[in-house]
């Protein structure tokens, strides 16, 4: 198969997940359930849910985010689960990920655990406080959830349509506090054969913003790859590399804390999070082989745009315009 | 490159043994689940709430659903373990604590090389982490 006809194939892919959202028997289907309980075989939506989730997988990986962070937005709009539940597997479903793509990343020596324990101490007891708080709001109003996680996910949205990733960061001069821990290391990069050194800076402000990135992991149930890469490699002067990767072992520590409170307070339910998990897994194995054929940039734009939509659906389902179905 | 420059490139030992223990864990679980899941669904083994009552019940608030379907929450699952449904906590629950587990080792070669800063940072994770998974956090645990 030619890249042409793959890329074709993959973009095919991500345009029929958009129609499928859109079309109005998916929204009727979950606003029957949400009005009037089960209308279908239990067996209906886990099964829609795992292969939604199959192709989930590949667009995730194909557009360079995690799962959870479409995850929660697409299946708390278009299905017809409460968002407490939504959140709890969206987590499982972003920890899952973590922790298949962890081990290949730790043994390559990409995911420095010098830059990643500190981060992940902050991360992970700020997601515990966000977990939290966000089902404390959803007790008192789940719609304020809603909107809140609709804003965030616009602008998530708008960071990924923005944001410039430096490849090689320059670090003159190393902080006092990254020195101190040792956030430095060196790895070969495959692509050039070349030894890449790297150091951090701005490390004090860099760990502030885990403070806010893990209240917002825990809050909405999102996996935060989208947030820590820019903090790694525009804030910290990690090497993109470095920040992908230890982002993404660092998602495996954060969603850890805030998984056991979902889990701990009921917002696992196995008939939706199993299927869940495991479509998106072999979604994500069927992404990474498409990957090296395929020119994700396009479908990478069709995802901006699918958050861009879930996002504001997501605000018109909290703020109950109805505008968007 | 010299023999020091070749040792920057590579991973320190608990850093391969962490991803040894990651990757075993990850699949276990994953395998567990995918197992547990098709004995739940099969009916092989009966659930201890019926899945029309949950797919009836799964658009209302965490609360409420608890109630309705007269689920436990924290630690309790562990009562209901020869349920179909309960029993797929055992993968859940599998990926979850992993973290917890590998840190173990870490704790154990940062303490070997007297690495303070990193002991202390590994040892307050698995602190964080055991009380995010005991329950005690406001989550009812049992």
């Amino acid at each position: 198969m030619s890249t042409k006809t793959i890329t074709k194939w993959s973009c095919f892919v991500s345009l029929m997940l958009v129609v499928t959202l859109i079309h109005p028997l998916t929204a009727s289907a979950a606003q029957e359930v949400g009005a009037e309980g089960a209308a279908d075989p239990w067996w209906f939506w886990p099964l829609i849910l795992f292969f939604f989730c199959f192709i989930l997988g590949i667009i995730a990986v194909l557009a360079g985010v995690g799962g959870g962070v479409l995850y929660v937005p697409l299946v708390g709009g278009f299905f017809p689960f409460h968002i407490d539940f939504v959140r709890g597997a969206g987590l499982m479903v972003a920890l899952a990920g973590a922790l298949a793509a962890g081990p290949g990343l730790l043994r390559r020596n990409l995911a420095s655990l010098r830059l990643a324990l500190p981060v992940a101490l902050i991360a992970s007891s700020c997601a515990i406080v966000g977990a939290m708080l966000g089902l404390y709001l959803s007790k008192i109003d789940p719609n304020i959830v809603q909107v809140c996680l609709g804003a965030t996910i616009v602008g998530i949205a708008i960071l990924l349509l923005l944001s410039k990733n430096t490849e090689k960061p320059v670090v003159k001069t190393q902080d006092a506090i990254g020195l101190a821990l040792g956030m430095h290391g060196a790895f070969l990069d495959q692509s050039t054969k070349e030894r890449v050194d790297w150091k951090t800076h701005r490390t004090l402000p860099g760990l502030v913003l885990f403070i806010f990135i893990g209240v917002l992991a825990g809050m909405f149930g999102l996996g935060a790859g989208w947030a820590n890469v820019p903090v790694l490699n525009l804030v910290m002067g990690a090497p993109l590399k470095i920040s992908v990767a230890t982002s993404k072992f660092l998602l495996s520590i954060t969603d850890t804390s805030a998984a056991w409170i979902y889990m701990n307070k009921g917002c696992v339910i196995p008939l939706m999070a199993v299927p869940s998990i495991i479509g998106l897994m072999f979604g994500s194995f069927i992404g990474v082989k498409l990957l090296s054929m395929v020119k994700p940039k396009i479908i990478r734009y069709i995802v901006i745009s699918v958050l861009l939509f879930a996002g504001l659906k997501a605000m018109d389902k909290g703020l109950g315009i109805g505008l968007l179905g | 490159m010299n023999e020091q420059q070749n040792q920057d490139l590579k991973p320190m030992p608990e850093q391969i043994r962490y991803a040894n223990i990651l990757f075993a864990g990850a699949w276990l679980g994953i395998l567990v689940m995918m197992i547990t899941y098709l004995m739940y669904v099969s009916g092989l083994i009966s659930a201890h709430v019926d899945m029309t009552l949950v797919t009836q019940n799964w658009n209302k608030g965490v609360d409420e659903y608890l109630k309705i379907t007269n689920s436990p929450h924290g630690w309790a699952w562990l009562s209901l373990i020869s349920k179909g449904d309960y029993l797929n906590f055992i993968g859940l629950v599998l990926i979850a604590v992993l973290t917890i587990f590998c840190y173990l080792f870490l704790i154990a070669g940062y303490g070997k090389r007297k690495d303070w800063a990193f002991l202390v940072i590994t040892i307050s994770e698995v602190v964080v982490l055991s009380v995010a998974a005991s329950g005690i956090l406001g989550t009812g645990g049992h």
